[in-house]
This record gives structure tokens, C-alpha cells and sequence, in this order.
């Protein structure tokens, strides 16, 4: 990768967090798994982004990748910029990293009951990751801590609940203790891997006002990753859509939802349910699976599921497109091979409607 | 928990009744359906009919089965006389009877031969517990090196070569050739504890290397296992040392699928390492086990047996309670 002089000498300030061109990559026996493809992305503190796609398409690897959970797998290649608060972490020191994760970042895992240890207490677990990166706090010390967030978090009966074991929790409180186990530092970014996927949909609502509550009081950067458009809509100022290990859109939540420009994105909206229209026949999915990330297809990796991948010559098919301004305003952009005219012809007249 | 534990320990106990049961009976009847007499066994072939007819009165030969059953498990509980008329021989309790050959009461040879076995089993457990994990471990955090096919070659070797020959190999290599240990013997502990360590030093190793290589592989496969999980990631994600992931978060549960196997492994072994101790010419239970079946000598393989069974019965339910406390999951009650 090239890092351009300028990016040193730039004139504005960094944002909180900024990556830029990450290429994160795995050696495995079938071959290179491309995970994640020239990302680059921004994002301030007090600020939410959404990254959306399927599963496989890069989102968590990206997100593990900022945390730089990759650095213990012998066959991971990551390279490229990950700027957090002015330091760049992918040329950092291993130890370095290691005291910024968990402690500055912190990450809220998909399914709660997995991602605790079976024989800790939920309190041992929360103590330590609040002892390594407070060494000198005493045990009563971080007990007192942990017990408070856990407090914060709504758990009730906190004092109880730190020696029960993962196991004794329901799903929406072992959601809540995994949170308080991610805030227990006060991270300045929060990164919440599809924190809702797990629960019940009355818990979700909970947990997502509770990620937003917690936000609000640390004014921390949170990264929001999912593959449920709704709690893109309800959370995130930013969103990012991937597909194959690629950003395919990106811009404004509000701009995305309202004039989305990638017709994969229009695939993911066309296949929400929703309450606020009348009952049609059925639901629209976008046709097809998701592409092998060892043997991307050519051109467009989405052409083979696009219904409009043949519309304008057949660069689609043999020629990757570049996210570029989407030149609707706003800074919203989009890799599609698509003129401007035809993707705002093609929305209105063809996909909208059926919205 | 002290309902669970009674309930266990009544089990145990009937467990090892039936052990008994089937034991003796196996090894009374058959000597029957064969045509060979346990009387016989007992004072040579070529007695005279009359002796044979009073040995027959005074073990009890004539008594129907289940009556005899009751009283050799009389016998281990308050003891038995054995009459013939006015010769009345009393055997206290625990009673297992005399050996046939040299009318010896059986209990104490074993009790005997019990430190021996003891020695021997715990001190290779320690060996093989240390050698399995630390390699284990080492392969797992290094698969796909050259040092994870190495230990995993041996590893394979250790578990293919049977013990008579990786014995003998160390009894050739390292006592008769290099001279650097002395011949294998059991020297008890309290008398002196570095004999009894050089004594017994070949028999750990050999015996361990053959363990160590099974736990080698378990504990790598139960590691790769453990260090996929979320919960490891988690850990990491924390900023933890990569040394409290592996260390701590890795280990404990990593290890825990070992312990079943190891009592059951120790189990075993307490109750003889038969090939082991004849190897070595270690006069424990095995030896005792493999002579009594050498000799057809009933009472001392019913002895053994029930020695080998108390043991396994024993580290079954240690295990079982000891899950209740390693794994939080598991609730007894």
C-alpha cells in the first residue's frame, strides 16, 4: 500500500477514528480469502456508524481487524492505515495494541453466552478487563467498579448477579453484562457486532436505548455492525454497506435510506419487512448467495445477483468498479458501474414503488 | 449435595457387590464346568480322596453357590472360620480367603503389594499429567510447525508401542548398557526416599511415556478446540496478555475434558499396572494378578479384582463430584 505524504501533512485534524485503504487478508488451505478489500472510512466521536451486509461480506473482519484481533492469527495479512485519536495502530507494536483494546476500544460481541467464559463469574470477567488496564486498582476496588456498572447497565440486583456464571443469565441481561464488561474502561470507541441478533425483539429495542443511552453519557464513536437495516435506521448518522469484502455505499444514514444508490442496498430494503405498507404478495430477497471471498466473480462482485448488471455495455462483468462520489450531494458514494441518471431513473421507476 | 454424595456412595458399594458377585462367580463356576476342582487346585493332584474330601468341608466346596458367595462376602466384612470338624482355621476380617499355592491369607499380601502399585501408578500420573499438557499445549499454540509434527510423531509412537518393548528398551539402554540407573526396585518412601526414587525413576518414565503421548494429543485437540472459541476472543478483546488467554482463559477449559479421562486412567492403574510391574519385576498388584493367574490361584484373582474395581468405583465418583466444582454448569443435587 502507498500512504501519500500528504495524509501526513494534511491541514485538517484527523477524525477520531480514520482507516483508510484496509486490506485484510487470510492464507488458508483453499486458497487467499480476500476478507476485506481497500475499506476506508472515518468516523468522530459522539457519532454512530452502521456498517450493513451479509454475512461474509467483511463487516465483523473489519471491525476485529480496527481492534487488531487479527495480529494472534499466524495467517492473517492486514495492511493499509487505522488512525485512532492521532496514533496508527497497524504499524504499532503488538503491546501497544493490546493496551488500547479493551481499554480506548472495547467491542460488544454477537452472542453473549459464547463470547463469556463458562467458569468465570460474569464479576471475575468484568474485573479483569477493568485490572489490566487499571494494574494498580485494588480487587475491591475493581469489584466496586464492576459491580456499579453492572448497576448502570440495568441489571438488578448487581451485588447477586457478579457471581452468577454466564450461564445463570438470561439473554437480554448476559447482552447487558457483556456491555458493562465492554464499558467498564469508558472506551472512547465501541464497536457492537450485531450486539441485538441473539435476543428476543422486545430485548432489542432495550439493549439498542441502552447502546444509545451509554453513548450519549460517554460521548464515545460507536461502530454499529448488522445486518438488520432497522437498527441501522434507528442508531447511525453514517452507514456503510459492504458486499464482498468491499464498501459498495456509503453517505449519510438518512441519504442511504431515502435515495439509496447501490442496487444491492435496494435489494436489502426491498427484502425488510415492513409493517407501514400494505400486505403484498410477498417480500423481494436479493436472488442468489453471497460470493466465496477465495474466488470473488469478476468485474462487479455483484453482477450475478444484480437484475441490472447487463444495462449499460457489459463492464460489469470484467471491470471492478471504484466507490466514487455518487454525485448526489452529501458526500454520499457508491461503486457501481451505473451512470447517475440511471440509478435515480431505475429507483424511482422500478424500484421504489415496489419498496 | 449430602443426599447426592449418600446416593453415590450406596452406589458404589452395590456396584462393587456385584462385582463380587460376578467375579466369584466366574471364577468358581468355571473351574466347575471345566471339570477342574478347586479342592484340587487347592492341595495338588495326586491327594489322597479323603484329604481332598476335607479340604472340600473345610472351604466350604460343598455348600450350593450362592450360599459360599455369602460367606466369602462375610468373610471380607467380619471375617470367617474355615471348619472341618475340630480343625478350625480363623481368618479375621477383611478376609479374601488363602492363596491355593501357599495358603497365605490373601488380604495382606495385596495390602502389601498395595504401596508398590501406589508408587508406581502415582508417581508416572505426575510424569505423564506434566509431559502430556506442556506438550499438548505447545503443539496446539504451534500447529502446523515442525515441532507440533514432531510431538505428535512421538506422540503417535508412544501410544503404538506397547509397554514390554519401550520397557525393556529403557531396561537395555539405561541400566544394562549406559549403567546410569540401578535395577528397578521398590524401596519404600519412609525408608528412603531416594532409592525409592531411583528405584522406581525407569517404570514412571516408561510408563508416562506411554500416557503422556495420549494426553499430548488430547490436550492439543481439546486446545485448538478451546482457543476457537468466542470466549477466547473475548478475552483477547479485553486486552488481556496473550499469555492470561492461553494461561487462564485457554487452560481451564481446555483441561477440564483431561480430568474424566484421568481418574479413569488412575484409576486403572491402581488397580495394577500389570505389564508394567512384570516388566520391572515390581511386586504390586499387578504382579500379584498376573501370578495368581498363572497359578489358577482363585482367591488371589478374586482379590485383585476387587481391589482394581474399588479403585475404579473409587476415582468415578471422585470425578463426578469434582465436576460439580471445576464446572459450573454441572449442578448436583
Amino acid at each position: 500500500m502507498t500512504t501519500t505524504p500528504e495524509s501526513v501533512a494534511g491541514a485538517n485534524p484527523r477524525p477520531y477514528l480514520e482507516v483508510k485503504d484496509l486490506n485484510i487478508r487470510f492464507e488458508t488451505d483453499d486458497g487467499i480469502v480476500q476478507a476485506v478489500s481497500g475499506s476506508s472510512f472515518s468516523l468522530e466521536k459522539g457519532k454512530t456508524l452502521g456498517i450493513v451486509g451479509e454475512s461474509g461480506s467483511g463487516k465483523s473482519v473489519t471491525s476485529l481487524g480496527v481492534l487488531g484481533l487479527h495480529r494472534t492469527r499466524s495467517n492473517a495479512k492486514v495492511t493499509g492505515e487505522i488512525w485512532l485519536d492521532g496514533e496508527e495502530l497497524v504499524t504499532s507494536t503488538d503491546e501497544k495494541v493490546r493496551l488500547l483494546r479493551g481499554g480506548k476500544m472495547a467491542m460488544i460481541f454477537q452472542d453473549p453466552l459464547s463470547a463469556m467464559h463458562p467458569y468465570f463469574t460474569v464479576g471475575s470477567q468484568i474485573v479483569e478487563a477493568y485490572r489490566v488496564h487499571h494494574p494498580r486498582a485494588s480487587k475491591k476496588e475493581a469489584r466496586e467498579r464492576a459491580i456499579d456498572m453492572l448497576a448502570r447497565v440495568g441489571i438488578p440486583q448487581p451485588e447477586r448477579r457478579f457471581s452468577d456464571y454466564a450461564h445463570q443469565f438470561s439473554g437480554g441481561m448476559r447482552q447487558r453484562a457483556m456491555i458493562a464488561m465492554a464499558l467498564i474502561n469508558d472506551p472512547q470507541l465501541l464497536i457492537a457486532d450485531e450486539p441485538t441478533t441473539a435476543l428476543d425483539v422486545t430485548v432489542q429495542a432495550q439493549i439498542l436505548d441502552l447502546i444509545r443511552d451509554l453513548q450519549e453519557e460517554f460521548g464515545s464513536a460507536v461502530i454499529m455492525i448488522t445486518h438488520d437495516l432497522g437498527v441501522v435506521a434507528e442508531l447511525a448518522d453514517d452507514v456503510l454497506v459492504m458486499y464482498g469484502g468491499k464498501i459498495i455505499e456509503k453517505g449519510n444514514a438518512v441519504d442511504v435510506f431515502q435515495n439509496p444508490q447501490h442496487p444491492y442496498t435496494w435489494g436489502l430494503l426491498g427484502s425488510m419487512p415492513r409493517l407501514d405498507r400494505a400486505v403484498r404478495d410477498r417480500l423481494t430477497p436479493v436472488k442468489g448467495t453471497p460470493p466465496s471471498l477465495i474466488n470473488l466473480p469478476d468485474g462487479c462482485a455483484f453482477h450475478p445477483r444484480c437484475p441490472f448488471a447487463g444495462r449499460n455495455g457489459t463492464r460489469s462483468f470484467t471491470e471492478v468498479p471504484l466507490l466514487r462520489d455518487a454525485e448526489v450531494g452529501n458526500g454520499h458514494m457508491v461503486a457501481c458501474h451505473l451512470p447517475k441518471e440511471d440509478r435515480t431513473k431505475i429507483f424511482q421507476q422500478e424500484v421504489l414503488p415496489n419498496l | 449435595m449430602l443426599a447426592y454424595l449418600i446416593r453415590r456412595l450406596l452406589n458404589a458399594v452395590v456396584t462393587l457387590l456385584v462385582v463380587t458377585l460376578v467375579t466369584f462367580g466366574v471364577f468358581f463356576l468355571v473351574p466347575k464346568a471345566t471339570g477342574s476342582d478347586p479342592a484340587l487346585l487347592y492341595i495338588g493332584k495326586q491327594a489322597d480322596p479323603v484329604a481332598v474330601e476335607g479340604i472340600r468341608t473345610k472351604l466350604g466346596l460343598n455348600d450350593p453357590i450362592i450360599v459360599q458367595y455369602g460367606k466369602f462376602v462375610k468373610g471380607i466384612v467380619a471375617g470367617r472360620d474355615y471348619a472341618n470338624g475340630p480343625d478350625v482355621t480363623h481368618c479375621s476380617a477383611p478376609c479374601l480367603g488363602y492363596t491355593f499355592k501357599t495358603n497365605q491369607e490373601v488380604w495382606p499380601i495385596l495390602i502389601k503389594a498395595l504401596p508398590v502399585t501406589i508408587s508406581l501408578a502415582i508417581g508416572a500420573a505426575v510424569l505423564w499429567v506434566l509431559m502430556g499438557i506442556l506438550f499438548g499445549v505447545i503443539s496446539a499454540l504451534r500447529r502446523g510447525s515442525v515441532w507440533d509434527r514432531g510431538v505428535m510423531t512421538v506422540a503417535l509412537a508412544g501410544v503404538s508401542l506397547p509397554i514390554y518393548f519401550t520397557g525393556l528398551l529403557a531396561l537395555t539402554i539405561f541400566v544394562y548398557g549406559l549403567d546410569w540407573l540401578p535395577n528397578p526396585e521398590y524401596t519404600p518412601f519412609v525408608d528412603n526416599p531416594a532409592k525409592w526414587f531411583s528405584g522406581l525413576i525407569l517404570p514412571w518414565v516408561t510408563l508416562a511415556f506411554l500416557f503422556a503421548a495420549t494426553y499430548a494429543r488430547l490436550t492439543r485437540a481439546n486446545m485448538l478446540e478451546t482457543l476457537g472459541e468466542d470466549y477466547i476472543r473475548t478475552a483477547r478483546a479485553k486486552g488481556l496478555r496473550e499469555s492470561t488467554v492461553i494461561g487462564k482463559h485457554g487452560l481451564r477449559s481446555g483441561l477440564t475434558p483431561l480430568v474424566t479421562v484421568f481418574g479413569l486412567d488412575l484409576g486403572a492403574l491402581l488397580g495394577g499396572a500389570i505389564l508394567t510391574e512384570a516388566v520391572f519385576n515390581l511386586r504390586g498388584l499387578g504382579y500379584w494378578a498376573l501370578n495368581g493367574i498363572r497359578t489358577n490361584d482363585l482367591p488371589t484373582i478374586l482379590g485383585v479384582t476387587l481391589f482394581a474395581a474399588f479403585f475404579i468405583v473409587i476415582m468415578n465418583l471422585i470425578v463426578d463430584l469434582l465436576y460439580g466444582v471445576i464446572d459450573p454448569r454441572v449442578r448436583l443435587g
